[in-house]
């Protein structure tokens, strides 16, 4: 970038009108130049994105009908559906948002509110912010070791869920503390001034104010649950998987069950890794139209998220 | 109405008023307790994490020799006759992170200086949800985008003669991947430099672009190196992609168009197949993942030792 | 430094003390930030702290209910009574304390939730209402005591951070007076308003004083003229002379006081 050394002063400096100098209308080229390459590179995410689901479209739409979405897996490529992995899925998810929703907002709640400044605060921050950089296939690992074979709970829905809980804990905790760290301090001050005690200052003011920015970090928590595949290819979630869950209601008494929770599974993104490895094109297609489904679900995800919070930072005022 | 007539002394000292007091406080002190505990959690799984790994690794270290482990070039801890050298994951692991980071970095950097330095708030707004959706792409897809995408438009193109399975194509998606990364981090970093460095450099009649190669990168040098560190981190740990197109055997190589898998590919390629629980090869995804732990750990030390260099200078 | 305490004498006449502080130190850390202050605050009266930026006024008025007790490393020594109890003892529940003594803030700083809903939340956490109709009669009786009710009434549903800063100001007097404290503590309460806010404010003040007792911080000088019957001057922590407002503003015993009215310094 030779127009940059402009800086320096010339050694028998020229006249000095204000006509910009040979040496001034390189660098103002190279500035123009930047500017078209930044806006060029900066679209990357949007030229990525374009080519990914051209490129998925192109391979997979025309596996896109009814009956992909309502079959099993088979072994013959065009009469294998997504069945049992939406719906596995949609179950793992659910049990991944029960736990790590009330364990990560409590966490957050508790180091922001709560905490003194001591070294077990201290330990807790580092280890969250540390959590955040552990590889997902570690947590497999961890579920692998103590979820499956430990507590005995199998290859289930249970330990998939949990399992993903863990995962997106920290993601959960930093979403809830930067909220609830944006509530005006004044605000507080006021519950406190009518004698509210901590946790009704808390659950009554805190909480309700920071829950739009709650929500987007749990939308983005949930997204990155419902797309990632490493840990469950460790608790060994690649089966053919050719029924669905128990249904959690019965026709007799109790009429709830949670079978369902011990059952077996596969979701979305292992069912797509199982079709993209396959050298049959005729099952890639299959891949392309499950990473389709599974890009539309988690874009629109993330893009919700995205779009909430650029609204409710417009919105709020206090 | 008849309540403000009364002092508050009254109705605050009623024995039920009292008696809600107490149970108030309680309910404080046990909410309290909850939360603290809730919190604890992220120690609990950290400990356990570190203790299976241990254990598990123990465990193949007492049929594996550790200098085996740490300096033998080949692992095929399948195979009857098994040998079990860890360089090779180890060695893959690094090229296709460096591969992605080659990718990451250049691109990485012109944004963050772009969107800093030069873009309007309305462009701002509007391109980076593009570039964090990015990171929101699930990872298996990814990998379908490396091997049945890139890979076919390199062979069509440049490189004819690459292998179906190869490290570069991976390398190159997982630096698409962590671009979110370098640039949103490398962005905070450069918009932490101080305007008065800036006006300073632009008062002395240097270009925008100037001041920034100049001036605003050198200043928030160690916020980019930090960026840059938390980006490999990444990298380093990403499973799927490599899973799916950079191949499964282990290869001594420092070629990027070879086939070579990395720890997390065997890992995740041991664990698809039935492996018997306790078996020498069950045991060895834990040391291969223990050694994942401690190659991330380092890069997330790094990073976090430049960012607070990085935040103590401004 | 010494403490000089000029309580005028006799006191019989005045009345008696709803709250007072004796000898109370105030510690941020390391730092103390107020240095035996011994001040009484007289029942159903207006008393006013003056004194330049930092030096100690608020802090004094936040220990009245303890509000310090929020703010992490602050300690506070000596005592603070309210009708000879001391409010720091460990039998006395820092919850009931402020239902007692309430407080109105420098900023406005309503819930954003509606207008009912900020006058309601004190009787609610306290169970102080029976029912629906008692509580609205509650909300009705504080909006009009802090003189609001007849810019409000038609529409309690509307958020309260969507009023002016003056009405604002006012509504968070209501939600300070619809638990019925006894002592109402204001930190500076007109600093973000305009004067014509400030001068209905200051009204509201001198008509509350009728039922409650109210001890106010303020950095006017004219506004504590105008509105209190008791001044204390504060100075780099200490509490430099106290006294009926009319004597420290025309005859003050101290030199610092007398150079601070005449605005030689502050």
């Amino acid at each position: 970038m030779a127009a940059t050394d402009t800086v320096s002063t010339d050694r028998t400096p020229p006249s000095r009108g204000f006509g910009a100098t040979e040496r001034i209308q390189r660098a103002r080229r190279a500035e123009a130049a930047f500017v078209g390459l930044g806006i060029v590179v900066t679209s990357v995410g949007a030229v990525t994105l374009m080519a990914l689901l051209g490129g998925l479209l192109s391979d997979g739409w025309a596996r896109l009908t009814p009956e992909f979405f309502g079959n099993f897996p088979s072994r013959r490529a065009t009469q294998a559906g997504i069945l049992a992995a939406w719906v596995g899925s949609l179950l793992v998810v659910l049990v991944c948002a029960f736990v790590a929703v009330p364990v990560g907002v409590a966490a957050g709640v508790y180091l922001e509110e709560y905490a003194r400044r001591n070294w077990i605060t201290d330990v807790i921050e580092i280890n969250v912010n540390n959590l955040a950089g552990v590889p997902s296939i570690v947590y497999g690992l961890l579920a692998l070791g103590v979820l499956v074979y430990g507590l005995g709970l199998g290859q289930s829905v249970a330990t998939a869920g949990l399992t993903l809980a863990l995962l997106i804990l920290p993601i959960v905790i930093v979403a809830t503390r930067e909220s609830v760290r944006a509530v005006p301090y004044s605000i507080r001050e006021a519950a406190y001034g009518v004698g509210a005690t901590k946790w009704q200052v808390t659950s009554h003011h805190v909480l309700p104010y920071a829950s739009p920015g709650i929500s987007t970090g749990v939308i983005i928590g949930l997204s990155r649950a419902l797309g990632e595949t490493a840990p469950l290819v460790m608790i060994g979630a690649l089966s053919f998987i050719a029924f669905l869950p128990t249904p959690p209601v019965r026709d007799s008494f109790p009429y709830i069950s949670f079978q369902w929770l011990l059952d077996p599974f596969t979701v979305m993104p292992i069912q797509m890794f199982n079709w993209v490895s396959r050298p049959d094109p005729a099952f890639q297609a299959n891949a392309a139209a499950a990473g389709l489904v599974l890009l539309v679900m988690t874009l629109a995800m993330n893009g919700f998220a995205i779009w909430f919070r650029i609204r409710m930072r417009s919105k709020i005022k206090w | 109405m008849a309540n403000l007539a009364q002092p508050a002394t009254t109705r605050l000292n009623s024995p039920q008023a009292v008696a809600r007091r107490r149970r108030q406080y309680m309910r404080e002190r046990a909410i309290e307790a909850l939360l603290f505990a809730c919190a604890a959690v992220s120690v609990v799984v950290t400990l356990t994490i570190v203790l299976v790994l241990i254990r598990e690794s123990l465990a193949f270290f007492s049929h594996v020799s550790i200098v085996e482990f740490l300096t033998s070039r080949t692992w095929t801890p399948l195979f009857s006759d098994a040998e079990y050298g860890i360089l090779p994951l180890v060695l893959g692991t690094l090229l296709s992170s460096l591969v992605a980071l080659l990718v990451a970095l250049p691109l990485g950097m012109v944004i963050a200086i772009y969107l800093s330095e030069f873009a309007g708030a309305r462009v701002r707004e509007t391109l980076k949800p593009f570039l964090e959706l990015l990171s929101g792409i699930p990872t298996v897809v990814y990998g379908y985008f490396a091997l049945l995408i890139v890979t076919p438009l390199l062979q069509a193109t440049i490189l004819p003669n690459l292998p179906g399975f190869n490290v570069l194509s991976a390398g190159i998606v997982m630096g698409i991947m962590i671009i979110p990364y370098i640039s949103s981090l490398s962005e905070d970093a450069m918009r932490a430099v101080p305007d008065s460095l800036r006006d300073g450099s632009l008062a002395m009649g240097a270009t925008r672009l100037q001041t920034s190669i100049k001036v605003v990168v050198p200043a928030a040098f160690s916020g980019l190196a930090a960026a840059a560190v938390l980006a490999i981190s990444r990298a380093v740990g990403e499973t799927m992609i490599v899973a799916i197109a950079a191949g499964q055997q282990p290869n001594f190589t420092f070629n990027p168009t070879e086939s070579a898998a990395t720890i997390t590919a065997y890992i995740a390629q041991v664990a698809l197949g039935d492996l018997p629980h306790g078996s020498i090869a069950y045991q060895s995804i834990f040391a291969a993942g223990l050694t994942l732990m401690a190659m991330t750990l380092v890069f997330n030390l790094a990073a976090y030792w430049l960012r607070k260099r990085f935040r103590e200078a401004y | 430094m010494p403490t000089v305490l000029n309580i005028v004498s006799p006191m019989d006449a005045l009345p008696p003390p709803k709250m007072e502080g004796v000898d109370v130190k105030v510690f941020y850390g390391a730092k103390q930030a107020l240095f035996d202050v011994s001040l009484p605050v007289r029942n159903r009266s207006v008393t006013a702290m003056i004194g330049p930026s930092g030096c100690g006024k608020s802090t004094f008025l936040r220990c009245l209910n303890r509000m310090n007790d929020v703010i992490l490393g602050a300690r506070v020594e000596g005592a603070i009574t309210l009708d000879g109890q001391n409010v720091y003892d460990k039998t006395v529940d820092v919850v009931q304390l402020r239902a007692r003594v309430g407080m109105v803030f420098q900023k406005p700083n309503p819930f954003p939730k509606s207008i009912y809903d900020n006058v309601a939340y004190g009787p609610r956490i306290h169970g102080l209402s029976a029912n629906k109709a008692e509580l609205d009669g509650i909300v009705e009786t504080s909006l009009k005591k802090a003189g609001l009710w007849k810019e409000v009434a038609d529409r309690l549903d509307q958020p309260g951070t969507g009023l002016s800063g003056g009405q604002q100001q006012r509504l968070c007097i209501a939600r300070a007076i619809a638990v019925s404290p006894e002592v109402i503590l204001m930190d500076e309460p007109c600093s973000a308003l305009d004067p014509i806010a400030t001068a209905i404010i200051e009204e509201l003040i001198d008509e509350l004083r009728q039922n409650f007792t109210i001890a106010i911080v303020t950095h006017s000088m004219q506004q504590a003229a105008r509105v209190s019957q008791y001044t204390a001057f504060f100075h780099l922590g200490y509490l430099v002379e106290y006294g009926e407002t009319r004597q420290i503003f025309t005859n003050p015993k101290e030199a610092r006081t007398q150079a601070y009215i005449t605005g030689r310094f502050g």
